[in-house]
């Protein structure tokens, strides 16, 4: 079984994270780059899969070219290679061009289940899994806290509002997983060692059959328009508990009307 | 005027609060028509409430086979809505699903989408609040119908009478849409609280709770709320509640009216949950935590005499 794991290169959450107001778009310099967090996640179910299954595991990552310090840190987890989409007309571009060149990349490999994580930390957006799903036509298996495969069948546990949902569809797919699937592995040694020497097939828009006008910033289908820090949270009043603290929070709530 | 598709969103045959307010959002852009798309004889049940927030149309795609697959036919529906209606823009709550439906519709609608808005303009513009509230940023859709996916609680519902003509829609599933079958759907929360995702009031317990009996504490202070109950991810962590609960950047984010955080400390992937809501009130006993620097209201104290005499309190008060 081939499984492709979509991995975004994000700003470390811990970062002070800043657009760049000459574009609005994100300041890749403000802060350190990472993997996307539950991006690992899903790189660990790549990596069970091909364990239980066989095959390989391909990392795809759509992003400039610092992402390869993320990509040698998806094949120091024992991914066997990787495609990195690489092109400045990349530059700004939204959730669906994103979706448009991932769904074009996966067209160049050989696949049976692309493995992306749910969310990613700066867009937040959680779409891009069920775009792809929706642009290739294939069954969108996403949200995933659990993941079978039984031949060409593929069932998840898909996680709601209030349990989950059981959802299946036949390989192709496309599939989302949640933090809690499982816990990532730690790049060993011998990992980070062999992943030096792995394959990283870089493609331009141009090598994918896309053309620039489709994706970057003056391509994208919504815009921001301006932003602003927002005012921090101005702390309000804090009061120590001498055995009225209780009252005094009630007697807050009742004169914002929320009890 | 143009019109504006508002996707209900409903359980046990009562409309959520979420779409009262995307309805109200709606009228402010042009009329609301509401979309219901669900098992036959959803919609009659729903017709009258709908009406009370002004919806002028209710459009409705019924059949089981609607439900019977995973995301991508909700999508077709509410495309078939849009061929049919010409929309100004369309507004869904943002929920994990409903994102993705949004998503899809976008593209098959050759639009442009802005998720978890926290307020929408009269010309379908939004305000986000990105970076864990860090920077509000304003976005449009420059291309198509503006889709929108708007955060729960972010607009104050208002009723206004709508004419809430019905209009059937017949939705033919293509073939991609069935391609991810739904073969069980399971419940496993518990009780009759409020769902976190869309609660008006959720009260929240960290690691400062000590243990997984504990939590009834927490749970004890947000039935007396009326609230849902959430997490920081150091209770989830511990197994003391389950993951579904958990609020922040790898959980559900909030954003409800009062926001109540108990022996949490408030760290950045924390924040990133629940910055938005509009009232925060923290108990802590460490007066350095950070909670205390966004929270309108704190009491440093110990939670164990704090949170079960608030409890006491407010029952009280309520009378
Ligand atoms: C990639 C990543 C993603 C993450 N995602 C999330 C997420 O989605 N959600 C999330 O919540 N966290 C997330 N975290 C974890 C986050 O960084 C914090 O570790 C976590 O939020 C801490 O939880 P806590 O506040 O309950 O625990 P702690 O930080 O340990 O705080 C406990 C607090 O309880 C107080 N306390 C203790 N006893 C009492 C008492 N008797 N009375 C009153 N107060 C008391 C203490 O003073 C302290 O402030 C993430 C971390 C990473 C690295
Ligand atoms: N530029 C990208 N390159 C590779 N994968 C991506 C990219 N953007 C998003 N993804 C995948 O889609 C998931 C959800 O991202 P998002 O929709 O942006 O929240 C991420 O966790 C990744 O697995």
């Amino acid at each position: 079984m081939n499984i492709v794991v979509l991995v975004k290169q994000v700003p470390d959450t811990e970062g002070d994270r800043k657009l760049d107001p000459s574009d609005n778009t994100l300041d890749r310099a403000a802060v350190d780059p990472v993997i996307n967090y539950i991006d690992e996640f899903a790189i660990e179910e790549g990596l069970r899969l091909k364990e239980a299954h066989g095959g390989e595991v391909t990392i795809l990552t759509v992003g400039p070219e610092r992402a390869t310090e993320s990509i040698r840190k998806a094949l120091s987890m024992g991914a066997d290679k990787a495609v990195h989409v690489l092109d400045d007309a990349l530059h700004g571009s939204d959730a669906i061009a994103t979706a448009k060149v991932i769904a074009k990349a996966l067209g160049s490999v050989e696949w049976d289940v692309a493995i992306a994580g749910s969310e990613a930390t700066d867009s937040r957006s959680a779409i891009v899994p069920a775009l792809v799903a929706e642009i290739l036509g294939a069954p969108q298996l996403t949200q995933a806290r659990k993941v079978t495969v039984d031949g060409s069948t593929v069932t998840i546990e898909r996680v709601t509002d209030t349990g989950y949902q059981s959802v299946s569809g036949s390989t192709p797919a496309v599939l989302s997983v949640v933090e809690k699937i499982n816990d990532p592995r730690y790049p060993s040694f011998k990992g980070i060692m062999a992943a030096k020497s792995k394959p990283i097939d870089v493609k331009s828009l141009g090598d994918l059959g896309l053309d620039a006008g489709e994706v970057g910033l003056a391509n994208a289908w919504s815009q921001v328009t301006s932003f602003e820090n927002a005012p921090p949270r101005s702390a309000g009043q804090t009061v120590k508990d001498e055995g009225n603290g209780a009252s005094a929070i009630a007697d807050f709530l009742a004169s914002k009307k929320l009890i | 005027m143009a019109e504006v598709l508002v996707l209900v969103d409903s359980a046990d045959g009562t409309v959520k609060k979420a779409t009262f307010e995307l309805l109200t959002a709606a009228r402010s852009i042009g009329t609301a028509s509401a979309v219901v798309i669900g098992a036959p004889g959803t919609a009659a049940a729903l017709k009258d409430q709908l009406a009370e927030y002004g919806a002028a149309k209710i459009y409705v795609a019924e059949g089981d086979e609607l439900l019977g697959f995973s995301v991508a036919p909700k999508a077709e529906a509410l495309a078939a809505v849009a061929a049919q209606a010409s929309p100004a823009a369309v507004l869904v709550s943002s929920s994990a699903e409903n994102k993705e439906v949004a998503a899809r519709l976008a593209f098959k609608l050759g639009s442009g989408i802005l998720v978890d808005a926290v307020a929408v303009d009269g010309d379908a513009s939004a305000t986000q609040s990105i970076f864990g509230g860090a920077i509000t940023v304003q976005s449009k859709v420059s291309t198509g119908i503006p889709v929108v996916t708007v955060r729960p609680n972010s607009v104050a519902p208002v009723a206004e009478a709508g004419a809430a003509e019905v209009v059937d829609v017949a939705v033919t599933l293509s073939d991609a849409a069935k391609a991810a079958t739904v073969v069980d759907n399971v419940v496993e929360a518990k009780g009759s609280r409020p769902q976190l995702a869309d609660a008006s009031v959720v009260v929240s317990g960290g690691r400062g709770i000590g243990n997984a009996d504990n939590f009834k504490i927490i749970e004890a202070l947000a039935d007396s709320l009326g609230a849902a109950v959430g997490a920081s991810r150091a209770v989830v962590d511990a197994g003391w509640v389950d993951h579904q609960m958990q609020v922040g950047q790898t959980g559900v984010t909030v954003s409800p009216q009062l926001y109540v955080a108990v022996g949490i400390s408030g760290a950045i992937q924390h924040r990133a949950g629940m910055q938005t809501s509009k009232t925060i009130v923290a108990i802590n006993k460490d007066p350095e935590a950070p909670i205390f620097e966004l929270a309108d209201f704190g009491v440093v104290g110990d939670l164990f005499q704090v949170a079960p005499a608030l409890t006491e309190e407010i029952t009280k008060r309520k009378g």
